[in-house]
């Protein structure tokens, strides 16, 4: 049953990694059996961050940039990734209408997400959904982030290049010199050009760029007007130059490294979430919780010892291992 | 935050630039927890389909204002059919008189809501239609 849904992606079949892509929404442990299997045939493409600010242009740069992608002969897949509402969980996802011409393109796949509660600029199943887009057959992925502010920089763990977007007009130069989203672009685009004020940013880019001393590779500034198509080619061409000294200088091996250890860890939160939401279903977790606020016990040590029972069962098997080697 | 979500494509078929109603109901179904894709304007039945094919949605929803529904409407239907997708539900709304519905329904369009209609009611229509 399983094999049979990886043959089916494998051989292009866009329904089963579109079901695939859901089941890892709803119920990751019904996926990862599929997934499992999947991960023999990924590997191939190259992946491709598009991060900045909402309104700075990330879905018409993407679209753009794919058209290019197409007529190069490679094929695409877009996970576009747009917010959840905090209140209501619902999402509005509306970064296709950006992209309307791509949609009847057999070479494309295009998947809207929301983060579903997930923070740092990616939903939770953007990692797997790397996986089944790469199994398809794509050769290169785009994750479109959601519009970011100052400190959503988990793409950085997730792409080979990272593309941050600005725009004119979003602050003074010391927005730029802080940390955090300045700090993961491999390469920087300015969009919409043709404001005033991109001189200006421009300039202290570059300023903020030569003061980095610590890395080989030193990310070109480029100017863009991305709704008319201006300067996108410059940029798929960096983006090339980027790929290629990731490869010539072993960074892509090591950036891949990172993503698999941010994978990890993801999973392993995830698993020990799953493990002690179980103790919040048979009440073992409230006798804990009424200690605490009897001050009967400190959170700390109530945590150390839960800690200790917890390691202990999973790793005697009482709790639900499903590792048979 | 697993467990499964709602997910509905709103799409306007044909040339109407009209998407005041099609952004009202995807703003409440928004609010309402649902993962609303909204696409733009003036698309293809083609594009629609497609489309609902790579977001795995339950429920397409149809908004037209221009009166090509009784053409555009069954066109998308039958490209469902020809991509054997049977497990998605399409609901129409925009203004579709009421002569044309039984026709619409025929063809498979399960709900049709034509202005004037509380958006609860849709919510609560595809509530009970998506399990």
């Amino acid at each position: 049953m399983e094999m049979e849904i990886v043959e089916k992606i494998t051989n292009g079949d866009r329904r089963a990694a579109a079901k695939l892509i859901t089941l890892v929404e709803n119920n990751f442990n019904q996926a990862r059996e599929i997934l499992k299997k999947l991960y023999n045939y990924t590997g191939n493409a190259l992946v491709i961050g598009i991060t900045g600010p909402p309104g700075s242009g990330k879905s018409t740069v993407t679209d753009k940039i794919t058209k290019i992608l197409r007529e190069q002969g490679k094929t695409v897949g877009i996970i576009a990734i747009d917010p959840t509402s905090p209140f209501t969980g619902g999402a509005l996802l509306g970064d296709r209408i950006r992209m309307q011409d791509l949609s009847l393109d057999k070479g494309v796949f295009i998947r809207s997400m929301s983060t579903r509660g997930h923070l740092g600029g990616l939903s939770q199943a953007t990692q797997a959904t790397v996986k089944i887009l790469d199994a398809l057959g794509k050769d290169i992925i785009i994750i479109e982030t959601v519009g970011v502010g100052q400190s959503e920089v988990d793409i950085v763990k997730v792409a080979d290049t990272v593309v941050l977007i600005s725009m004119p007009g979003m602050g003074d130069d010391v927005q730029i010199i802080k940390a955090g989203i300045m700090e993961i672009g491999d390469i920087f685009v300015i969009n919409k050009a043709d404001k005033e004020g991109c001189e200006r940013l421009t300039t202290e880019v570059e300023m903020m760029l030569d003061l980095n001393h610590n890395s080989r590779w030193r990310p070109p500034v480029l100017k863009t007007i991305a709704t008319d198509n201006v300067g996108i080619k410059k940029l798929l061409e960096e983006i090339d130059r980027h790929i290629k000294y990731l490869k010539e200088s072993g960074e892509l091996e090591q950036r891949r490294r990172e993503s698999a250890k941010k994978e990890i860890f993801d999973l392993i939160q995830g698993q020990w979430k799953e493990i002690l939401s179980t103790f919040v279903d048979n009440g073992f977790l409230n006798k804990i919780v009424n200690k605490i606020v009897k001050r009967e016990e400190d959170p700390y040590t109530a945590v150390e010892k839960l800690s200790s029972v917890l390691v202990h069962s999973y790793t005697q098997g009482d709790i639900k291992n499903d590792r048979k080697d | 935050m697993e467990g499964k979500k709602i997910r509905v494509l709103i799409a306007k078929p044909g040339l109407d630039g009209h998407d005041r109603g099609a952004k009202v109901v995807a703003r409440a179904l928004r609010d309402a927890g649902m993962e609303v894709i909204y696409t733009g304007l003036r698309q293809t039945p083609e594009q629609i389909v497609e489309t609902a094919i790579q977001e795995d949605v339950d429920v397409i929803g149809l908004s037209i204002l221009s009166g090509a529904h009784t053409h555009l409407f069954p066109k998308v239907m039958e490209l469902l059919k020809e991509n054997n997708i049977e497990d998605i539900v399409v609901i129409g709304g925009g203004v579709i008189p009421e002569e044309d519905i039984p026709e619409l329904k025929k063809v498979g369009i399960e709900g049709i809501f034509t202005p004037g209609t509380d958006t609860h009611d849709i919510i609560k229509f595809i509530r009970e239609k998506v399990k």
